[in-house]
């Protein structure tokens, strides 16, 4: 029997309400207990000292591109997972837009192999909601959900026919399968690149109006009213989503949200002149927007908060902006932004971020991840939230140096990252 | 990274010139007084000063436009420099890392600056962000973002008709929304002191936050032009017809073509500018493009000694102690 | 450092110097072209002393200059005006000081791109040494000898004054 405890910490476990000065026992992989003192007979054969330090479940990641299969010039699953166990990260979601995409067993055994031959983070994918994400023949999703599939999706591919979309919401709730939405109309975004507002105006660059965001919205919440099915609109970007969000989960619609971490912080005035790492999909909008995505977050509309990390090679960004492709490499990025939201006048306290980052996100999953409750795998974020570091892109752990926070001071460094009570990251240099 | 940065060196001179956005009224009113000392080369019986002798220019046009690269490579010429036109269709780089490639390959070449044609936004920007440090850039066009020669042609033009622009009204009619020409002129009207910018168009051609760039929209033409000063009629490509944003030229030019009935809502001295080519009856009446309040030709003279300025500036840098 | 009075003189002597050239030269109708800034103050004193009907010229030179690559374009620049057609025709070039000659050099290459001119005559104020080019002044109305460092400025145009600034 392997033992280990960490000790001296501050525990933070929202999901079973905790946060104060307590040591975490973990036997075998799982958690045994958490409290002031070992249960009876328990012997650590390691302590792991944990004093200045927070001590939190392992972070829930609900999109992460890890570009394997199909694009391993820029990332693979071992590149990416040893960059998630160096945020934190312990359980990643994977969208089904791999190549091939994700609509059949084999890819999803293919990848949870690599993953677990990586074994930094346990990688788990959404299944295809289309054969091919093409829009037009559902996929097998009782297949794919079988193979470990724990939702199906369409990624950033559109649904143009509304009957599809009606019939796959339908089908995936017969299921049991929460459909993972990006809400986009493909008409209104048209070959948009940036949002369509001063930036767009300034520069010259196709916009994608936030209507093309909230009529996807509208358009799934109505067909909900008819269609029995669960929906997670992934990746909120207008703040008008999530007022017509509110209202529909008022009303007892079973829909949920999250936001990627650096829409929490950047707009579109951060394109500056045409920075290509501002590059996203769906695009940075207005501060107006921002702030109605933190207060979502803070009202409980949106309950997580993701990475959205897609780590490109540099040539993907080396061309004018329209032509480079979207996304950021965001997995190291993304604790310490989410924790830019507590202290100061910020609404909410560091238990609430954990829970943003953990529980929550593990609930729309259906996982039994992000707790450290007794029996639970131990996997356990340990950070300095003290810990003040720049970002420089040539020191990130992942394959992506596509970061538009080069040069940012952040504070809250993971220094260590268990999977399964297995240390899969300990920081070089504790600062 | 904000557009003072990369365009200016830092004894704050011209070392790119990308975008009219964020430069002083200082350094645009520099360029037309030089302009106006190149207008004499023109009238020399030897066209030609030997400003730029040996240096190597070379014209990168990544979009077909027989107009503007010949007055780019005539402005060359007549300041003595040694041009290269290199047309590059758009499906021969298709990936950045060509375009990179290609930048590389002609920088081995020795040459002093490119003259950027792109359709993509930012193309201009891009390019002088990976040049090396001697290299000067200069946006020919790119996309729908910026033409900033265009501009400062057309602000030498108003100039010489109008004098000091802090008394100006000056309207822009047209597709103001894929106009790169028209951004590039109302950033330069603004900086110059233009209190009375208007653009005019229908909702679908106008950009959502145009009254944040500092104009006053109007969808009314004669309602646009009443008392102005300068009427700038922009060109209408065809392609805004598929995407259903006009219904046809005719619907067009019956709400915002150039009518010497709707010129009268103008100042009587107003004068019309158009950055060519024209699409005759669509824009506007050859009445008005041939009439006496037509300055378009003037313009297209205009071209070459504002280039030549703006090469000469960006090129004259080196030292210092001038 | 010379006072007005002393330039008023020194352009009365140039003026009859230059008619007297002229005059040996067998040149009659001559044109009178001034380099900017200081030859055209000359140039124009000149040309109201000698009485000449064909307008005055004034040559900026700025496009012409051979330090272009090293100090730049200059910043106030003014326009060249030869308001005549040089063709076969006798040119009076006035500058105000003759130095390294590299100014003289410009300027006539500027001349030529303008016409072929039947000759070239060169007047100017002050000579210093310190000639780089094979160049000399036709008619000087004085000559100084600067130390090291040393620099004479023409400063006008009303009164025009001489001024000797150190090194």
């Amino acid at each position: 029997m392997s033992t280990l405890a960490i000790t001296g910490g501050r525990v933070v476990d929202p999901a079973n309400g905790l946060d104060g000065p307590a040591d975490v026992f973990i036997a075998d992989g799982r958690i045994v207990a958490v409290g002031p003192a070992p249960p009876d007979g328990f012997r650590p054969e390691q302590t792991l000292d944990a004093s200045g330090r927070v001590v939190a479940p392992g972070l829930v990641d609900l999109a992460a591109r890890l570009r394997e299969p199909g694009q391993e010039h820029k990332a693979t699953i071992a590149s990416e997972c040893a960059a998630a166990a160096a945020g934190g990260i312990t359980t990643l979601c994977m969208p089904p837009d791999t190549h091939p995409v994700v609509d059949t067993a084999a890819v999803v055994e293919l990848i949870h192999q690599r993953a677990e031959a990586a074994g930094a983070a346990r990688v788990v994918t959404l299944g295809a909601l289309t054969v091919g994400l093409e829009g037009t023949q559902l996929a097998e999703m009782a297949e794919l959900k079988r193979a470990g599939c724990v939702g199906v999706s369409n990624a950033l591919r559109p649904v143009h026919d509304t009957l599809v979309l009606r019939r796959a919401l339908e089908y995936a709730a017969s299921h049991d399968l929460t459909v993972f939405v990006h809400p986009e109309d493909p008409h209104l975004a048209q070959e948009g690149c940036v949002h369509e507002g001063v930036v767009a105006t300034r520069l010259g660059l196709p916009g994608i109006p936030a209507s093309a965001e909230t009529v996807a919205v509208a358009q799934i919440l109505m067909l909900l009213e008819q269609v029995p099915a669960r929906v997670h609109f992934c990746r909120l970007s207008a703040a008008r989503s999530v007022n017509l969000l509110a209202r529909a989960q008022y009303d007892g619609m079973p829909v949920t949200a999250d936001v990627a971490a650096h829409q929490l912080h950047l707009t579109e005035m951060d394109i500056g002149f045409f920075d290509n790492n501002c590059h996203l999909r769906p695009p940075l909008r207005t501060r107006r927007d921002l702030e109605g995505l933190r207060a979502g977050l803070v009202r409980g509309t949106v309950t997580a908060i993701c990475s959205d990390h897609q780590p490109h090679d540099s040539d993907a960004k080396l061309a004018p902006f329209c032509e480079t492709e979207p996304g950021i490499s965001a997995l190291e990025t993304l604790l310490p932004l989410a924790l830019r939201l507590t202290g100061g006048d910020e609404p909410l306290d560091l238990a609430a971020v954990i829970a943003r980052l953990t529980c929550e996100p593990a609930r729309v999953l259906g996982l039994a991840a992000g707790t450290l409750s007794p029996g639970a795998a131990a996997d356990v974020c340990i950070f300095d939230p003290h810990a003040h570091w720049t970002v420089e892109p040539d020191r990130l752990v992942s394959r992506g140096r596509n970061t538009p926070f080069t040069g940012w001071e952040l504070e809250g460094q993971v220094t260590h990252t268990l999977v399964g009570g297995r240390v899969v990251f300990q920081r070089e240099d504790p600062p | 990274m904000s557009a003072r940065d990369i365009q200016l060196d830092d004894q704050g001179r011209l070392r790119h010139f990308l975008t009219i956005e964020g430069l002083s009224r200082e350094i645009l009113t520099e360029i037309l007084d030089y302009a106006e000392n190149f207008t004499t080369v023109g009238h020399q019986p030897v066209k030609k000063v030997p400003l730029l002798r040996g240096r190597t220019i070379i014209n990168l046009f990544f979009e077909v436009s027989t107009r503007t690269r010949t007055t780019f490579e005539l402005a060359a010429k007549r300041l003595s420099a040694d041009v290269l036109n290199i047309n590059i269709s758009a499906s021969s780089t298709a990936k950045g890392e060509s375009l990179l490639d290609m930048l590389r390959n002609l920088e081995a070449m020795h040459c002093d600056m490119f003259v950027v044609r792109h359709a993509s936004p930012g193309a201009a920007h891009f390019i002088a962000r990976h040049v090396a440090p001697h290299v000067s850039v200069i946006n020919g066009g790119d996309g729908s973002h910026a033409h900033p020669t265009q501009a400062m042609l057309d602000m030498f033009t108003i100039r010489r008709h109008k004098g000091d622009f802090t008394r100006l009204s000056v309207a822009i009619v047209g597709d103001i929304m894929h106009s790169r020409v028209a951004r590039s002129q109302i950033h330069a009207l603004n900086i110059l002191g233009v209190p009375d910018v208007r653009v005019v168009g229908p909702e679908t051609l106008i950009p959502v936050e145009a009254p944040q760039l500092g104009v006053h929209v109007y969808h009314d033409l004669a309602e646009g032009l009443d008392g102005v000063d300068v009427v700038i009629m922009l060109r209408l490509q065809r392609e805004r017809m598929s995407r259903a944003l006009l219904p046809s030229e005719h619907e067009y030019f019956q709400c915002y073509g150039l009518t010497p009935e709707k010129l009268a809502r103008a100042r009587p001295d107003a004068i019309v500018m158009h950055p060519g080519p024209i699409n005759r009856g669509v824009e506007m009446d050859s009445a008005v493009a041939d009439g006496p309040q037509s300055v378009i030709l003037e313009q297209v003279t205009n071209g070459i000694a504002v280039r030549m300025a703006i090469m000469a500036m960006t090129l004259g840098r080196a030292g210092g102690e001038a | 450092m010379a006072d007005s009075t002393d330039v008023e003189t020194l352009l009365d002597r140039m003026a009859s110097d230059l008619q007297d050239h002229l005059r040996r030269a067998g040149i009659d109708d001559p044109l009178m072209v001034g380099i900017h800034t200081g030859g055209a103050w000359v140039a124009e004193a000149l040309h109201r002393r000698l009485g000449l009907d064909t307008p005055l010229g004034t040559l900026s030179i700025t496009f012409y200059r051979d330090d272009f690559t090293r100090i730049g374009l200059h910043p106030q620049v003014r326009p060249s005006n030869l308001p005549f057609d040089l063709d076969d025709r006798h040119v009076v070039l006035v500058d105000d000081v003759l130095y390294t000659g590299r100014t003289v050099r410009a300027a006539l290459n500027e001349l030529f791109d303008y016409g072929r001119p039947a000759s070239v005559k060169l007047a100017v104020l002050v000579t210093r040494p310190g000639r780089e080019l094979p160049i000399c002044a036709d008619v000087s109305a004085t000559e100084l000898a600067l130390a090291p460092g040393e620099h004479v400025k023409l400063t006008g145009p009303d009164p025009l004054q001489l001024v000797i600034q150190p090194g």
